[in-house]
């Protein structure tokens, strides 16, 4: 049925829901992302307990050591709601697609000078795992966090992480060798460069305090590992051979100047809720960046040689400053 | 040029490639720590490798595909708010179905985006992990893209203002929520089953096909395009349901009679939900599709049916439920909306009594019930409404233990009759609506002892707005209910004479008349 309206201007009755009228202090139109966001988690009133781990709510604040006074003060600096993100995303994918095309189509991979691939290839290649355990334990912070603000972004940063796996799996496909793939598989399995970070995500894995987690996944080992590879390991095969990794890598390395973002604004909120969470912060970051840098160092000898260690020192300088900017002194 | 060529991955090695081949067994953690959950179920799987990947999707090819349809439905989400689409549904009384719609849906979209999340991390097959996640994010699709649909409804109706407060508190949301909360609290495999295949393959149709075809029949653009733009997202959740039914059967005999019970749970609990979809269709669009009688039939009867005799050769057999339900598909409807009728003072969304011409629609519908039981009823409520005297149940109802539907259900063969079962666990006495509900419980009594039966607490008084004293000696329990709810007097009762009824009709006028 059409029905030929007249353009006319209706007062609203109101201008948003109720609980994000009480959350704005006003009834005043919200963003899409605080309608897709805000105080939707059901807090009380749960009919069971988990058969999987009864001691606990279904969601339940007391799954991490962080306490807060307001969940949905660790929001999204990006507003992503799934639109958004979606979007976003779409947009990058479009761009690592022309990508992929040129170098296959200007037959860059195969124009590599051999002893710079093999090289790089021992380097990248195992990303790939890297990245899958990312996906897995993102996917914690997401299923056990409490309020959709960090659930979500979690959520989303989980499949960023199953897409860096990917893209890494079609960088060793672009440069045609389904061998290099395997291995790195074995290289990750076996190893000695790789050993100490597999420990660390296999460690992530069984560890219970979900913002414990984030802040060992994404803010010590990500905060570290993207810019040695994506951008100084990048930089350093730009100059000696050709800019085909960088363009193959594109996505990450967006991909990790974006995400600091959220996750930097997630720790700032976090600390600033309480000196309680400040501390536990320090103690967390203190304890995983201590130990990513040993799980990062062969992998950095790899990928500098000698220079390996002036790299990670400059690397944990920076990361120290982040968590400065974040209100938490190292 | 010296140029290697390249082998040719065909799409399932490609697709292992960018999945399963990423994964590997732990070995500084044991597995069994890793993924703690999926051996206590019961459930044998002894190859995860065994796992057939229901789609094969990428996520460049996602985010490709996913931007396309979000770009789309929000360009016809704006047209549609800033053209007042809201004043080209057929009728203002349509509006309550976004009401119900709200309440119920997106609360449990939300729960199926977590409970996803949750398969995504503890499956311990990459394969069944990644699809899990995938689902989990496309969840958070539905329930953003619902809001944002009826967010601007909100603006100009009562009573959908609070439904993210009421989702926890109404009584009559509690079935929905014990849906849930029953799926994501059990096992890792049970909630495939619950969620995954009884409600995304056995039910999905008949809860979504109704509400997208009522909005697209009434002139709602928004919720029809949100509605028609998640359907290729729950082709894949149908087909990942179904693969997960199909591994746990093809991994080990032993797994079938588990399969089998929660199967006849799920498809029943499932069922019971289905009331409130009953009573959309039958009362509450003003363009009517088809009955629910019919829906239930083509959606059920005939594809459910052909699903069954598909999984007969696992072993299978269809739902003890299922005879039940066509028994009921020609009552539960009537009796919802009755049952929602005679509570003017409790629920956001309004209610009426049928026009007469819509009477004769549900007698030509219903041949063999309506007017034998529910026409008197509805006609004698009318004079009563008519004569100043409208019903009005004041008491708190009776809920199932389980389903936490209210009683209102009759006994198996016998319309006039309702049906009440009930069963003792640790000495005290529990109340269910049939004997579907019964069995469950006596299956798991310390699970659904637990259930939050909201006119119980209420009278223990764990239903009160802040700053309410329980232990005054003056505390009368229910008597802010509507406060605890935080619902808004003018969406409650009759539709006739509400607010919505009055601006709708005033605001078509000045949009539609010079």
């Amino acid at each position: 049925m059409a029905i030929d309206l007249r353009t006319v201007s209706i007062t609203p009755l109101r201008q948003t829901f109720g609980h994000l009228a009480r959350r704005m202090g006003a009834d005043k139109p919200a963003s899409r992302y605080i309608e897709a966001t805000m105080d939707l988690q059901p807090v009380e009133n749960y009919h069971y307990r988990p058969t999987w781990e009864p001691q606990y709510d279904i969601f339940d604040t007391t799954r991490t050591a962080i306490t807060m006074k307001d969940w949905y003060a660790l929001k999204d600096p990006r507003q992503y709601y799934y639109g958004t993100w979606t979007l976003a995303r779409g947009r990058m994918q479009e761009v690592a697609e022309g990508d992929f095309d040129l170098v296959d189509e200007l037959g860059l991979a195969a124009a590599y000078p051999p002893a710079g691939k093999a090289d790089a290839l021992e380097v990248f290649l195992p990303l790939r795992h890297v990245a899958w355990a990312s996906n897995l334990n993102k996917a914690y912070v997401s299923s056990y966090g409490y309020g959709i603000a960090i659930s979500q972004a979690a959520c989303y940063a989980s499949m960023d992480q199953l897409g860096v796996a990917q893209y890494v799996t079609r960088l060793g496909i672009a440069f045609d060798d389904l061998d290099a793939l395997a291995n790195a598989k074995s290289a990750w399995l076996e190893g000695a460069e790789w050993q100490e970070l597999r420990r660390y995500v296999e460690d992530l894995m069984v560890e219970k305090d979900w913002f414990e987690v984030l802040v060992a996944q994404d803010f010590a080992l990500e905060g570290l590992l993207y810019p040695l590879i994506y951008e100084r390991y990048n930089e350093k095969l730009n100059a000696a051979y050709s800019p085909v990794f960088s363009m193959l890598t594109r996505f990450q390395r967006e991909w990790f100047g974006e995400t600091s973002k959220w996750l930097d604004a997630v720790l700032k909120a976090a600390g600033a809720d309480n000196p309680d969470n400040k501390e536990q912060l320090a103690t967390w970051m203190r304890k995983w960046r201590d130990r990513a840098v040993v799980a990062l160092k062969p992998v950095a000898a790899l990928a500098f040689g000698g220079e390996a260690e002036a790299v990670m020192a400059e690397l944990v300088q920076n990361l120290n400053a982040r968590a400065a900017k974040a209100g938490v002194a190292l | 040029m010296d140029m290697k060529v390249a082998k040719k991955l065909g799409l399932k090695e490609r697709y292992s490639l960018m999945t399963r081949d990423l994964a590997w067994d732990t070995t500084y953690q044991p597995m069994d720590k890793v993924f703690p959950q999926t051996t206590y179920e019961g459930i044998k799987i002894h190859d995860w490798d065994k796992w057939e990947d229901p789609f094969r999707l990428t996520m460049d090819a996602y985010w490709k595909y996913q931007s396309e349809k979000e770009r789309k439905l929000y360009a016809i989400l704006d047209g549609f708010n800033q053209n007042n689409g809201h004043l080209s549904v057929t009728d203002a009384r349509y509006i309550n179905v976004l009401k119900l719609f709200l309440g119920s849906t997106p609360p449990l979209e939300l729960m199926a985006a977590r409970g996803f999340s949750m398969m995504g991390r503890q499956m311990n097959g990459a394969g069944p992990r990644v699809a899990c996640q995938m689902q989990a994010v496309d969840e958070y699709r539905h329930f953003q893209t619902q809001i944002h649909s009826i967010s601007n409804y909100n603006k100009y109706y009562n009573g959908m203002d609070e439904f993210a407060h009421q989702q926890s508190r109404m009584w009559y949301l509690s079935d929905g929520k014990s849906f849930f909360d029953d799926a994501i609290t059990a096992g890792p495999f049970e909630f495939m089953v619950a969620i995954g295949f009884a409600f995304e393959y056995v039910l999905t149709n008949i809860l979504f096909v109704p509400f997208i075809s009522g909005a697209a029949y009434n002139g709602d653009m928004a919720a029809m395009t949100v509605g028609f733009s998640a359907q290729s997202d729950e082709a894949r959740h149908m087909t990942l349901g179904l693969e997960c039914i199909k591994f746990m059967l093809e991994q080990d005999p032993d797994n079938l009679p588990i399969v089998q019970r929660w199967i006849d749970k799920w498809t029943w609990r499932g069922t019971r939900k289905l009331a409130s979809v009953g009573m959309m269709m039958d009362y509450m669009l003003p363009k009517r599709i088809m009955s629910f009688k019919e829906a239930w039939e083509m959606y059920v009867e005939e594809n459910g049916g052909a699903l069954f005799k598909d999984l007969a050769r696992y072993g299978i057999t269809i739902p003890k439920c299922f005879s039940q339900t066509i028994e009921e598909k020609e009552h539960v409807s009537h009796q919802s909306w009755i049952g929602f009728y005679m509570k003017p003072q409790a629920t956001p969304f309004h209610t009426w009594i049928p026009t007469p011409d819509e009477m004769d629609w549900l007698s030509e519908k219903y041949p063999n019930t309506f007017d034998k039981y529910y026409r008197p009823v509805l006609e004698f409520f009318d004079a009563q409404e008519k004569a100043g005297n409208r019903f009005d149940n004041k008491t708190a109802p009776m809920n199932c233990q389980v389903c936490v539907s209210t009683m209102k259900f009759n006994e198996p063969g016998d319309p006039m009759e309702m049906c009440f079962r009930e069963s003792i666990y640790n000495g005290e006495k529990f109340h269910t609506c049939s004997d579907h509900c019964k069995e469950i419980f006596d299956n798991e009594p310390e699970k659904y002892s637990q259930t939050f039966i909201s006119s119980h607490q209420v009278l223990q008084g764990n239903c009160e707005p802040d700053g309410v004293d329980v232990n005054a000696p003056d505390f009368e329990p229910g008597r802010h209910m509507l406060d605890y709810w935080k619902l808004d007097k003018r969406a409650l009762g009759d539709f006739n004479g509400s607010e919505d009824q009055k601006n709708f009709a005033a605001w078509r006028e000045q949009a539609t008349k010079n």
